[in-house]
């Protein structure tokens, strides 16, 4: 039935498109005889259409029929399908597949440790042990006070902020069970090494994990047998899933399907245009675009249509190029630079985000760029006038926390010499 | 069918703008006749790859780009990391495995069917270990599901973030799984399946992933799971075997999955209490929350998929699941949620996965502000993101299933926007 309109279109253009001709023609005093042939033409045309709209309605009849023939034999084909698909069947006892587990073999898979410290080993540790084992093994993610390096968990402090615009969840401000630390550090940490600490160890770093959130004094240690005494500072912090009374009963309606709002209009943007590169991954890039100018939207549609906008110039412009680098090594450190573009921008019309814009790095004093809010180190640097040469650029972004001791750049630092040369030849290509 | 003669403020638009811009499709033709039809080209003269060049095919090479893709900064390391599938570039229902997102917490392993061990043990009559090849003599079962990353969409809590429904929307695939339901484990090996009782599960990576999951669900309709498409499970998700949990949230599908252990209580462990529990605006936080509500977003047009061919017939298409069960109704709304009309569904959704929807339309060239919205089998309906932040605030960061704003402006390129 759906298609049978269809069928008219061009049947019925055909004869507006005609009678369009006639009148205009008509109109300009042709001679009578010129009407009277375009009269006849008209009524063949008419005739036309109206046979075409009959062979239309008969189509559309046979087009139901065979549409009925369709539905009966999908009925039929459905329920000989429901009558041979069943679920794997369930049978009265076992199969005996399988063998039984040897005790050693369930001893070795089966380490949880519940929240009543049911499955903990014997043992125990204490803090100063637990710094000495955190210090090794966990401070290079972690940092020496728990308190997290670059996006890796910060497991330390954070109290009463859970309710804050950026909650700090951590062992000790949220977590609400303490085996689910000694749980997951004797199973899955360190992060590539999971497994190999002994019990001790465990009970030393969690001992040092609560004290560095303050939970416990410098001389305790943690046992087995003290440590269902030690209730989390947030265990009463949740709620088992309560969506069906909240949420579900309320959003079980039949929706509104029109003058359902008086006026929208777009109260953000996306923060991020995100790159799709051939190459695979993505790079996010701030979007300069705001609000403004856009149309808001009624019923009736937008309120205007915004004039087309001139097409957003690169972020990275190739026009300040003082020094032009060999082109792969250039290529290179767009590359290379990829891993600081989430902080700093460089070229022409960069701004401070995060981190200062790069332009005219290399000769530039440290700690200079107007506007930018500079950590304590390099506020220093800049009182010495300590300027950024290469030698300096490549130690700092080598191993910028031990350069710079202080710095906010969460950057652990570029591992590869190419890496350090591409990118510096790439920032020097932005002037010096 | 009177509407189709009659003259609309809309159809005016059409027409004007068509001749404005002139007619895209037609463009060879008025240009004189395409050499593409009339020039004798290579592919139709010289012969092309013969069998087995490629013995394991991989898409076309002007399909490079349709591939998982990661955002950096979002993580600490990409071996604990997420990516996200190109569904902007995807039409129908199925995720091939190939481009289907990955989500490790340690990596991906290389784990040999030989070297595969299933251990099922706690309060069970028998302890059991299965190998690969004791799995695949229980009867098994063939199911599309979804599985949806609880943090799909979590950036966009605080405000419209990533401009892209791949980024927004890209923590999902949708396979057809062949597994042995977990229950007929269970009463292999004899477990207490008193409804009060958990089921542990953990994977064989350096992250064992460790997830409780309650006797009911265990019972229901999770399977043990060895197949993905009909292929094997790619390393990336699980090979040999991964836990399917339909309808809940991806974390606890744990991949390289070695032991079930019976359990009388939730174990806490750190993916259910640390990780995947949503905190609200007064700082306290919900956990169990397993369920993936009803969710929908347009595909395409969407940032990554500008309208390029001008006004006139358009295809709105995206995807719509819930973890409730099926997906009953589709609307879409191109003012922003003023009015919205009813998408057609590509075909009846399937329990627990992801169902495709169109609606077929003209595009004036006037800007628009898309949005679907998704109903399930329980009359649930998708909510927006203000009524989502009025229960909960914003920074839950897991289960956002809010309505999705595509703003598309005049020339057919669309961002992503919140609107009032």
């Amino acid at each position: 039935m759906s298609k049978s309109p269809n069928i008219f279109i061009p049947a019925l253009a055909g004869t507006a498109g005609i009678l369009g001709v006639a009148f205009a023609v008509t109109s300009r005093d042709y001679g009578a005889d010129k009407i009277r042939a375009l009269e006849t033409r008209m009524g063949q045309v008419e005739a036309q259409a109206s046979a075409a709209s009959e062979k239309a309605s008969v189509e559309a009849q046979r087009a139901a029929e065979l549409e009925l023939k369709i539905a009966e034999v999908q009925a039929a084909a459905s329920q000989r399908v429901a009558s041979l698909t069943a679920p794997a069947p369930a049978v009265e006892g076992t199969y005996g597949i399988g063998r039984p587990a040897l005790d050693e073999e369930v001893a070795a898979w089966d380490v949880d440790v519940l929240p009543d410290g049911r499955g903990l080993p014997a043992g125990g540790g204490d803090v100063f042990t637990g710094e000495e084992v955190f210090a090794e093994k966990c401070a290079s993610c972690h940092g020496d006070f728990a308190e997290g390096v670059d996006n890796w968990p910060v497991l330390a402090g954070g109290f009463d902020t859970l309710a804050d615009e950026d909650p700090v969840k951590t062992v000790g401000s949220y977590w609400p069970y303490l085996s689910t630390a000694w749980d997951y550090i004797h199973r899955s940490m360190p992060f590539g090494e999971a497994g190999t600490l002994t019990a001790d160890e465990t009970y030393a770093i969690v001992a040092y994990i609560l004290y560095s959130n303050d939970l416990v004094d410098d001389n305790f240690e943690l046992t087995r047998e003290n440590f269902a005494d030690f209730n989390m500072y947030n265990m009463d912090g949740f709620t088992v899933d309560d969506r069906p009374e909240q949420e579900y009963a309320a959003w079980r309606a039949e929706p509104c399907m029109e003058n359902c709002k008086d006026e929208v209009q777009v109260t953000m943007r996306s923060v991020f245009l995100v790159d799709t590169p051939p190459e695979g991954g993505s790079d996010s890039v701030m979007n300069p675009a705001s609000i403004d100018g856009l149309p808001s939207f009624t019923a009736a549609g937008p309120s205007f249509i915004p004039e087309a906008a001139p097409k957003p110039a690169p972020v990275v412009q190739k026009a300040a190029v003082t020094q032009p680098a060999a082109p792969d090594l250039m290529e290179a450190g767009e590359k290379v630079f990829k891993k600081c573009k989430a902080c700093h921008q460089v070229g022409e019309g960069a701004k401070n985000r995060s981190g200062p814009h790069l332009n005219g790095l290399i000769g530039r004093t440290m700690g200079s760029v107007d506007g930018f809010a500079y950590s304590s180190v390099f506020a220093a640097a800049l009182d010495e006038g300590r300027i950024w040469d290469e030698a300096a650029l490549a130690e700092f972004l080598a191993k910028p926390k031990t350069y710079m001791k202080g710095t906010k750049m969460s950057f652990s630092g570029l591992k590869k010499d190419e890496d350090l040369a591409a990118i510096t030849a790439y920032l020097k290509s932005y002037g010096e | 069918m009177d509407e189709t003669f009659k003259p609309s403020r809309r159809a005016f638009l059409r027409g004007s703008a068509a001749a404005a811009a002139g007619s895209v499709a037609g463009a060879a033709a008025a240009n004189g006749a395409d050499p593409l039809i009339t020039e004798l080209q290579d592919w139709a003269s010289y012969t092309g790859a013969g069998v087995d060049e490629t013995p394991y095919g991989m898409p076309i090479s002007f399909e490079s780009h349709v591939v998982r893709r990661n955002v950096e900064w979002l993580t600490a390391s990409p071996i604990s990391s997420i990516n996200f599938t190109p569904i902007h570039a995807l039409d129908g229902t199925i995720t091939p495995q190939g481009c289907a997102f990955e989500r490790h917490h340690s990596g991906a392993i290389e784990l040999r069917k030989e070297d595969y061990r299933l251990m099922i043990n706690g309060l069970v009559d028998r302890p059991l270990v299965f190998t690969y090849e004791d799995l695949e003599r229980f009867p098994r079962e063939n199911h599309v599901y979804f599985c949806e990353c609880a943090a799909n969409t979590g950036m966009e809590w605080a405000g419209a973030q990533l401009n892209g429904v791949q980024f927004t929307h890209g923590m999902i695939h949708n396979m057809e799984y062949t597994g042995v339901p977990l229950r007929t484990l269970l009463r292999e090996a004899g477990a207490d399946i008193a409804l009060d009782k958990w089921v542990y599960v953990e994977g064989a990576d350096a992250s064992s992933n460790g997830r409780s999951i309650p006797m009911e669900k265990a019972l229901d309709d999770v399977l043990v799971a060895f197949k993905a498409n009909g292929e094997a499970l790619r390393m990336e998700h699980g090979y040999p075997v991964r836990l399917v949990v339909p309808g809940w949230e991806g974390n606890m599908w744990v991949k390289w999955l070695r032991r079930v252990e019976v359990t009388d209580m939730a174990v806490e462990s750190r993916e259910e209490t640390s990780k995947y529990t949503d905190v609200y605006a007064d700082g306290t936080a919900r956990k169990w929350t397993w369920v993936m509500d009803a969710k929908s977003v347009i595909t395409t047009p969407s940032p990554q998929m500008p309208i390029t061919h001008g006004p006139g017939p358009l295809v709105i298409s995206g995807l719509a699941w819930s973890g409730h069960g099926q997906i009953t109704r589709v609307d879409v709304s191109k003012d922003g949620g003023i009015t919205w009309e009813t998408a057609r569904l590509g075909k009846q959704g399937d329990t627990k996965a992801l169902t495709r929807f169109y609606l077929d339309t003209e595009w004036d060239g006037a800007p628009m502000l898309l949005q679907a919205r998704a109903m399930d089998e329980t009359g649930y309906v998708q909510p927006t993101k203000e009524q989502l932040r009025d229960q909960r605030g914003e920074n839950a960061v897991y289960h956002n299933n809010c309505i999705q704003t595509w703003y598309v402006n005049a020339e057919g390129i669309a961002e992503n926007v919140e609107v009032s």
